[in-house]
């Protein structure tokens, strides 16, 4: 398709579909409505089914089944529904299924509002199911970046047998952007799923269990250290991380999502006041691009974090950086974006307060 | 006359067998246990069945089988 | 001489882990036989609970999905809706279908899934230990109703198939048991009805089976189907609650 006007979450369902998504259960929340409403008129066009679950736990269920049926499966929520959801993701990630998952984030603990945040990064990145797992997480900061990162998804997906999280918020959800949606074919080398439910009479007899179930012990953690070294694959080979105006900046803001282009244009303001700064935004938030500070810690002076959380992305900057310099964090919660003038007042704090 | 033939290891002396055979032949062979542990059941008088394979169907263990 | 009765080749050749008589040995035979009778073993997916029967992944001779406790019927969804020829099925206990999972059952009822229940009732958490189900009697002693069920706090026993009957886009909801010859047989005409009716594509089908629990109370085997008989029948009467396509 040519380039055209679309709302994030339109935009992100269409990536879905365009990357060969045919199933989609998903439950009304808001700010990410959208995207169920914009499955159910176009993924019967597309050949695909779109089911409205009963509640975020019955989706991310549907998800499993489809999943370990062998097909490629979206499903979205924002906040309050991904904690719903958490109990299936851990299932998926056990069972060792892939799936695309999409977080339009908003303002929590609780209920709390429909605002855009940047509070489930622990969520999403730490767990937030029970058990040992990761879920690969993409981090758009655009919508063109959520299309392209709503592609990806399926593939690391598929790759790796594991579920892909593309974690957005309620501005990127919300706003209208030109975007270019291409039609993209699963990745050439894509291991066959050889493993899916899809009857014993297609397997030449063979029969196929999804499963996450290992009572004995050595079986659970021979089964945990195979997906661990899957992991150890993922963290080689798909961290992903865009470095602005840092080879010659003192003081490097870390942000991701709505937050990092607020900051690059704080960071435009802040150069014409001779301020040399910089942005080092984490495109994959699992696997973190920890590798991305080492080069910076001979010339900066200070990192600044900037959420919008009251400062979660911030432990894994504390752990790229081991202590080896001052990382200032400034952060707005409740649903409220921070200015780009806000941004420019830390900054400028941090220039002429020196190392903090 | 019939067949009926026990996959005594399978067998975990439930009785339910003992209780629906309508000719009465099935009991607990209490002198012995089998891989389990458990006392099997056996046929002690194949002369008065039937074949009707009602203690085959009610064994939840698949342990028996009948021919006629 | 020929076979009048064998272990069905809808089964694995796995020993079951079942207690002692328990009617889950029974009703995996009967669904196992439907299958294969019906000829389509090779294109089945069965949803495994969390309960006694989540190893039912080893007896089941076909493809196998575990479930999360309750979730079997969502799980089944997804399934059905990415290989609609599959004959898709759930094995569920009374926690598994009749308390955690009475969301995911009654909405799969309510889009009229097209895919068979099997609900396997013995009012009490049996894997657990014996605790009090939503099935469980007014006045049965489990582990977390030590002086018995009490109506008052506790409330009185859930009748699925009442429920689900009247659910407008289910197509059969039975409820069946296993405790004599004749009533067993009546079961497997059912559980095969129900899935017949899956090979039909003409909707969602839920066979309620009571069932056993020996171990949990307290019960010989033999006592156990006395006591399916005297105790659970008059609460949970057997019939057919809805069958919108008629037959046997």
């Amino acid at each position: 398709m040519a380039r055209e006007l679309m709302k994030g979450n339109e935009a992100i369902a269409a990536a879905a579909i365009s990357a060969g998504c045919r199933y989609f259960f998903g439950y009304p929340i808001t700010p990410q409505n959208e995207i169920p409403e914009y499955m159910s008129r176009e993924l019967p066009k597309a050949g695909g089914v779109y089911v409205q679950a009963e509640s975020e736990v019955a989706a991310i269920n549907m998800v499993y089944g489809a999943a370990g049926a062998g097909a490629r499966v979206l499903t979205s929520s924002s906040s309050p529904g991904i904690s719903l959801m958490q109990e299936g993701i851990s299932y998926i990630a056990g069972a060792q299924l892939p799936c695309v998952l999409v977080n339009i984030m908003r303002a929590g603990p609780g209920l709390g509002g429909v605002q855009p945040a940047q509070a489930d990064y622990f969520q999403a990145t730490r767990g937030g199911g029970h058990g040992d797992y990761r879920v690969i997480v993409l981090a758009p900061s655009t919508l063109q970046e959520a299309v392209d990162l709503t592609q990806l998804a399926f593939d690391l997906a598929d790759r790796y047998r594991n579920p892909a999280m593309v974690l957005a918020d309620g501005m990127i959800g919300q706003i209208m952007e030109p975007v270019e949606i291409e039609p993209r074919r699963p990745a050439a080398d894509l291991p066959a799923k050889d493993w899916a439910t899809t009857g014993t009479a297609s397997s030449g007899g063979r029969r196929r269990i999804i499963n996450s179930l290992f009572l004995h012990p050595d079986e659970l953690e021979r089964h945990v250290l195979a997906i661990y070294r899957k992991y150890e694959e993922v963290e080689k080979n798909e961290v992903r991380c865009e470095l602005h105006l840092c080879d010659d900046a003192e003081i490097v803001i870390v942000a991701y999502g709505t937050t990092a282009r607020i900051a690059r244009s704080a960071i435009a303001k802040c150069r014409r006041f001779g301020i040399r700064v910089g942005l080092l935004r984490p495109i994959t938030l699992y696997p973190y691009p920890s590798g991305a500070f080492t080069p910076l810690l001979e010339r900066v002076r200070n990192f600044l974090v900037v959420e919008m959380s009251m400062g979660q992305m911030i432990d894994d900057v504390r752990i790229a950086v081991a202590g080896r310099k001052p990382i200032a964090f400034y952060g707005r919660t409740g649903g409220i974006v921070p200015t780009v003038e806000e941004i420019v007042r830390q900054v400028q704090a941090l220039a002429q307060g020196g190392a903090q | 006359m019939p067949s009926v033939i026990f996959a005594e290891d399978l067998c975990k002396g439930c009785e339910l067998c003992v209780t629906v055979c309508p000719s009465k032949i099935i009991k607990i062979d209490t002198t012995r246990v089998n891989v389990r542990g458990y006392y099997p059941a056996i046929v002690y008088n194949i002369v008065e069945c039937s074949g009707c394979a009602s203690c085959a169907k009610i064994c939840p263990d698949s342990v028996i089988t009948v021919r006629r | 001489m020929k076979t009048v009765y064998e272990r069905s080749p809808g089964l694995t050749e796995a020993p079951m882990h079942y207690c002692p008589g328990c009617t889950h040995g029974i009703i995996h035979k009967l669904v196992a036989e439907s299958l294969v009778e019906l000829g389509v073993l090779g294109r089945t997916v069965a949803v495994a609970p969390v309960g006694c029967a989540v190893f039912a992944y080893d007896y089941f001779n076909c493809d196998a999905q575990e479930a999360a406790h309750g979730r079997a019927p969502a799980v089944a969804t997804g399934i059905k809706r990415v290989h609609p020829d599959a004959i898709v099925f759930t094995y569920q206990g009374d926690g598994d279908l009749a308390s955690i999972g009475m969301g995911e059952i009654v909405h799969a009822a309510m889009r009229g899934e097209n895919i068979t229940v099997i609900f396997v009732n013995n009012a009490i958490y049996g894997m657990t230990g014996g605790q009090m189900a939503p099935t469980t009697l007014v006045g049965q002693p489990t582990t977390t109703s030590p002086q018995g069920r009490a109506r008052a706090g506790q409330g009185a026993p859930l009748r699925v198939c009442e429920m689900l009957a009247t659910i407008e886009a289910t197509t059969f909801i039975t409820r069946v048991s296993v405790h004599n010859i004749p009533r067993l047989n009546a079961a497997k005409r059912a559980i095969r009805k129900a899935f017949q009716l899956q090979v039909e594509n003409k909707g969602f089908s839920l066979v309620e089976v009571l069932s056993t629990c020996p171990t949990n109370w307290g019960l010989s085997p033999v006592d156990a189907m006395r006591w399916v008989e005297q105790n659970m029948i008059p609460t949970y009467p057997l019939g057919v609650f809805r069958d919108t396509e008629g037959g046997t």
